[in-house]
C-alpha cells in the first residue's frame, strides 16, 4: 500500500482511501484530506519531519506518522 | 429586545479582526469555563438597523475546522451553539480559502440557527485574479452571504445588519431556518429514518443536527439523547447498511459528502484562475522553511526576540523599574511620606517591605513583558508562529512538548514569568499543560546570582556550575517531559499535528497592539490582587515573633520571627537534601518572593552567625557558616532551589495560563517533588562516592533512580484511541 509519507517531494498524488478511525482521521477528513482530492508535496522540514503539502488551495502540514494512514496513488 | 450573535469560523478567517471592529472597547476576555480556551464577548457598537433599544451581544467562538467531539475548542464551539442556541450565527468565511472554510457552514446550517455568510479578504480574491459568484453562492447554501475586508473595515456593518435581521426574522412565526442541503440517497435515507424513528418530538429546524450526529455515533449526543435500547438496534441497522453502501465508515460518509456538496456548490459561482501556480506563501516559505535556510532564519529570529525582549531594551526596563522607579522613587517617597505623616515602624515596613517590595519586583517585569507580547504578536500575526512548530516539532513532541514550546522555554532563561505566558501560542490544551510546568525548571536570570555564590563559596568560582546548571535544568525538562507524557492526565488526548500553515501577511499594527495589551494586561491584573497577598503574607510571617509574646520585630530586635520559627521546623525535611539548617530553610522560603533574595539572606544570615568576619568574605562566610564547608550540600541547595516552585510571579502566572487550580497545586506539588528527589539523589550519592555517605541515605537514592528510570521507560497510559475522551 502506497501511502502520503511515501510520495516524492514536488510530486503530486491522489486519495484512495483513509485507514484508520477516531480523533486522527477525524481531524485529517476534516482538513479536507477526503477520497478522490489531490495533493501535492511541497516539502519536510528541515529536520525530516513533517512534512508540507498542498490540498484544497491552501498548506498544510503534517507528520510522516500521521501521513502512514492515508492511502494514496501517483497522478 | 435582547439578540445574541456568535461569531464562527475557521482559525486564521479574520474572525478576531471583524470582532474587535464591531464591538470596539466593549468588549470582556475571559475563559470558557474551565478550560484554557479563551472567551470574548461585546456590544455591538453601531448599526444602520435596529432600534436603539436593541441590545445586540457578540460571542467570538474559538476558531474551528469542524463540529467534531475531538478537540477542545471544537467541544467548547458546540456546546455553547447546542445548549445557549444564539439568535444568529455570523460565519466568516476566507474567501482565498473557501472550499475548506464552508465545510465548517456546511455544519453550521445544520443547527436551525439562522446563519449568515460573511466572505472575508474579497481585496485578495479579486486580487489573484479569482470570482466568487456572490448571489449564486446564496442561492446553493440556502442563506445570505456578504462579502467584507475585516482589516480595511469594509462591509462589516452590513454584515451585522444581515445577522440582525436574519435573527429578527427567524423570531417571527413561520421564519425558522430549516438546513436544506441534501448527501446522497443512501446517507439521506439513513438520516430521514433516525428522524422518523427517535427525533419527531424535536423542534423541526432541530432535527437535522441530531440526526447527523446520531448517524456518526458522536459519543456526546448519544449520551445526551440516552435513546431506548430496541432505537439503538434499528438506528444501528440503517447506519451499517450506508456504511456497506459507501465502504467507509459513518464519519468518514459525512465527511466525504459535505465536501462534495460544498464542490457541487462551488462548481457554478466560484473561478480559480491560478491554477497549479504556487501561493505567494509558499514562494516565501521556500526560504523561510527551506531545507538549508529555516534553521539560520529561526535563529536569527529567536536571537533578536531574545536579545531584545530579555537581553538589551528589555532588561534595562526591568532594571529601571526596580532600581530606579520603585527602588529610587517610589519606596523611598512612601517611606518619608508615612514617616512624616508619624505612622508606626510597623506599618511604615508593611507598606515599603512588605506591600510596595513585593507587588513593586512583579510589576518591575511589566515594561518587559509589554516589549516580549508585542514581538510575538508580530510573529504570530504575520504567521511565522505556525512555520516555528513546523521547524521545531521534531525535536519536541518526544518529550510531550509542541514544536512552540521552544519559545517559552528560550525566553524562561531570561526570566520564567514572561516564558510562561509565552505557552498562550500553543493551540493544543495538553501541550500548553505541559510546557507551562516544564518552562519554570530553565534557570532564569533571578536564580544565576545564587548560582554564583555558590559557585564562589564552594567550587572556587569555578564556571563549570553555571554550565551544569543549565545542563539540569535542560535535562529536568526532557526527564518530566517523558515522564509527564506517560501518565493518565497527559495520555488521555492524543493531539495529533496536522496543522494549517496559514498564508503569510504584513503584519496588521492594529491586531499586533491588541494582542500586546491583553496578554500584558492579565499579568498586571494578578499582581494587584494574588501577588499582593502572598507579600503580605510573607512580611507578616518575617516580621512577627511569638517569643516574649506576641510582638512586632523592630530593627536590633534580635528575637525569631514566626518564618524563622517555621524554617526551623521545615528545615527537618531538607535533613537528606544536606542542608537541614533553618537558615536554608528561611532562604528557601523568602526565594519564594524573588529568587535573588536567596544569596541576601543567606548573607545576612551568614554574618549574623559570624559577626566577627567582615561583610566582603560573606560568600566564603556563607560555605563555611551555612553549608559547613560541604560543596555537595551546596550543589544539593543549589540545585533544589532550581528546580523547585518558582517565585511567586512566576506562580501566578502558571496559575493565569492553567485557569485551574486543581491543575497549579499540581504542577507546583510535581516541581517540589521533583526537585526534592534530584537534590536526595545528589546528596547522597555524593557523599557516598566521597567517602562519607550513609547506607540507608543510599539506599533511599538508589530507589528512588530506580522509581525514576521505571517512569521514565514504563510503557505508559494509552487510551482507546476510538473514545478518547476531551
Amino acid at each position: 500500500m502506497k501511502t502520503l509519507g511515501d510520495i516524492k517531494i514536488g510530486t503530486a498524488c491522489r486519495v484512495i482511501k483513509l485507514h484508520g478511525e477516531g480523533a486522527l482521521k477525524r481531524r485529517i477528513m476534516d482538513m479536507g484530506i477526503t477520497k478522490g482530492v489531490e495533493i501535492l508535496v511541497l516539502k519536510v522540514a528541515p529536520l525530516g519531519d513533517p512534512i508540507e503539502i498542498t490540498v484544497r488551495g491552501y498548506e498544510l502540514s503534517l507528520r510522516r506518522e500521521d501521513a502512514s494512514i492515508i492511502e494514496v496513488e501517483s497522478i | 429586545m435582547e439578540i445574541r450573535i456568535a461569531l464562527a469560523g475557521n482559525p486564521n478567517c479574520g474572525k478576531t479582526t471583524l470582532f474587535n471592529v464591531l464591538t470596539g472597547s466593549t468588549q470582556f476576555v475571559g475563559n470558557w469555563p474551565g478550560v484554557t480556551v479563551e472567551k470574548k464577548e461585546g456590544y455591538l457598537k453601531n448599526t444602520n438597523s435596529g432600534n436603539a433599544s436593541d441590545k445586540i451581544i457578540l460571542t467570538d467562538l474559538p476558531g474551528i475546522y469542524s463540529m467534531s467531539p475531538y478537540t477542545l475548542e471544537e467541544v467548547v464551539a458546540r456546546k455553547y451553539l447546542v445548549g445557549e442556541r444564539p439568535d444568529a450565527i455570523l460565519d466568516i468565511v476566507d474567501g482565498t480559502n473557501i472550499e475548506r472554510n464552508l465545510y465548517l457552514t456546511t455544519q453550521l446550517t445544520e443547527l436551525g440557527i439562522p446563519v449568515v455568510i460573511a466572505v472575508n479578504m474579497m481585496d485578495l480574491v479579486e486580487k489573484n485574479g479569482d470570482k466568487i459568484d456572490i448571489q449564486g453562492l446564496s442561492k446553493a447554501l440556502g442563506c445570505p452571504v456578504v462579502t467584507i475586508s475585516a482589516l480595511k473595515g469594509t462591509g462589516i456593518n452590513e454584515a451585522a445588519d444581515a445577522a440582525i435581521a436574519a435573527a429578527k426574522r427567524a423570531a417571527e412565526p413561520d421564519g425558522k431556518m430549516i438546513p436544506h442541503h441534501a448527501f446522497s440517497g443512501a446517507v439521506e435515507h439513513a438520516l430521514a429514518h433516525i428522524e422518523e424513528a427517535c427525533l419527531h418530538n424535536m423542534p423541526q429546524e432541530q432535527q437535522r443536527w441530531y440526526a447527523i450526529k446520531i448517524f456518526e455515533r458522536d459519543e456526546k449526543v448519544l449520551a445526551e439523547l440516552k435513546l431506548p435500547e430496541a432505537t439503538m438496534t434499528h438506528i444501528e441497522a440503517d447506519i451499517k447498511a450506508a456504511e456497506r453502501e459507501c465502504d467507509d465508515d459513518a464519519e468518514a460518509i459525512i465527511t466525504n459528502e459535505r465536501y462534495n456538496y460544498i464542490a457541487h456548490a462551488l462548481s457554478g459561482c466560484y473561478t480559480k484562475k491560478s491554477l497549479g501556480a504556487l501561493s505567494a506563501s509558499a514562494k516565501i516559505d521556500r526560504i523561510v522553511t527551506g531545507k538549508y535556510t529555516a534553521l539560520p532564519i529561526f535563529a536569527l529570529i529567536m536571537f533578536a526576540v531574545y536579545t531584545i525582549s530579555i537581553g538589551t531594551i528589555g532588561g534595562w526596563t526591568v532594571e529601571f523599574m526596580n532600581e530606579t522607579v520603585f527602588g529610587a522613587w517610589i519606596i523611598p517617597a512612601v517611606t518619608r511620606f508615612l514617616t512624616e505623616s508619624g505612622c508606626a515602624a510597623w506599618l511604615i515596613s508593611l507598606v515599603s517591605d512588605g506591600v510596595l517590595a513585593g507587588v513593586g519586583s512583579v510589576l518591575g517585569f511589566v515594561p518587559q513583558m509589554f516589549i516580549l507580547f508585542f514581538l510575538l504578536s508580530i510573529l504570530e500575526d504575520i504567521g511565522y508562529m505556525a512555520r516555528v512548530a513546523f521547524i521545531m516539532d521534531k525535536v519536541f513532541r518526544k518529550f510531550g512538548l509542541s514544536g512552540k514550546s521552544f519559545i517559552p522555554m528560550l525566553i524562561a532563561t531570561g526570566c520564567g514569568v514572561p516564558g510562561i505566558m509565552a505557552s498562550r501560542t500553543i493551540e493544543q490544551e495538553r501541550d500548553r499543560r505541559m510546557t507551562v510546568m516544564t518552562t519554570g525548571f530553565i534557570p532564569c536570570g533571578a536564580k544565576m546570582p545564587m548560582v554564583g555564590m555558590i559557585a564562589s563559596a564552594l567550587f572556587g568560582g569555578s564556571a563549570l556550575i553555571a554550565v551544569s546548571a543549565y545542563f539540569v535544568g535542560v535535562a529536568a525538562v526532557i526527564v518530566s517531559g517523558l515522564i509527564l507524557k506517560k501518565t493518565r492526565l497527559f495520555a488521555g488526548d492524543p493531539s495529533p499535528f496536522v496543522m494549517e500553515l496559514p498564508a503569510y501577511h504584513a503584519p496588521t499594527p492594529k491586531n499586533i497592539m491588541r494582542g500586546t495589551w491583553e496578554r500584558g494586561f492579565s499579568f498586571v491584573k494578578r499582581a494587584g490582587t494574588v501577588i499582593l497577598l502572598a507579600s503580605v503574607i510573607i512580611w507578616i510571617l518575617n516580621s512577627l515573633s511569638f517569643e516574649n509574646g506576641f510582638h512586632y520585630i523592630a530593627e536590633g530586635d534580635t528575637s525569631r520571627s514566626i518564618l524563622m520559627v517555621v524554617g526551623g521546623v521545615i528545615a527537618v525535611l531538607f535533613i537528606p537534601l544536606g542542608f537541614g539548617s533553618w537558615q536554608t530553610a528561611v532562604a528557601a522560603l523568602l526565594g519564594l518572593l524573588a529568587k535573588e533574595q536567596i544569596v541576601s539572606v543567606l548573607g545576612s544570615l551568614a554574618s549574623m552567625a559570624n559577626s566577627a568576619v567582615s561583610d566582603s568574605d560573606s560568600f566564603a562566610l556563607i560555605g563555611t557558616e551555612i553549608f559547613g564547608g560541604s560543596a555537595i550540600a551546596g550543589y544539593s541547595f543549589m540545585i533544589f532551589n532550581l528546580l523547585c516552585a518558582p517565585c511567586i510571579a512566576a506562580m501566578s502566572a502558571i496559575r493565569r495560563e492553567m485557569n485551574s487550580g486543581r491543575w497549579t497545586a499540581f504542577a507546583l506539588a510535581y516541581m517540589c517533588i521533583f526537585a526534592y528527589a534530584v537534590s536526595l539523589m545528589i546528596y547522597q550519592f555524593g557523599s557516598f562516592f566521597s567517602g562519607n555517605g550513609s547506607v540507608p541515605g543510599v539506599i533511599a537514592a538508589a530507589c528512588i533512580l530506580a522509581l525514576m528510570i521505571y517512569l521514565l521507560v514504563r510503557k505508559g497510559y494509552k487510551p482507546n484511541k476510538a473514545s478518547a475522551k476531551v
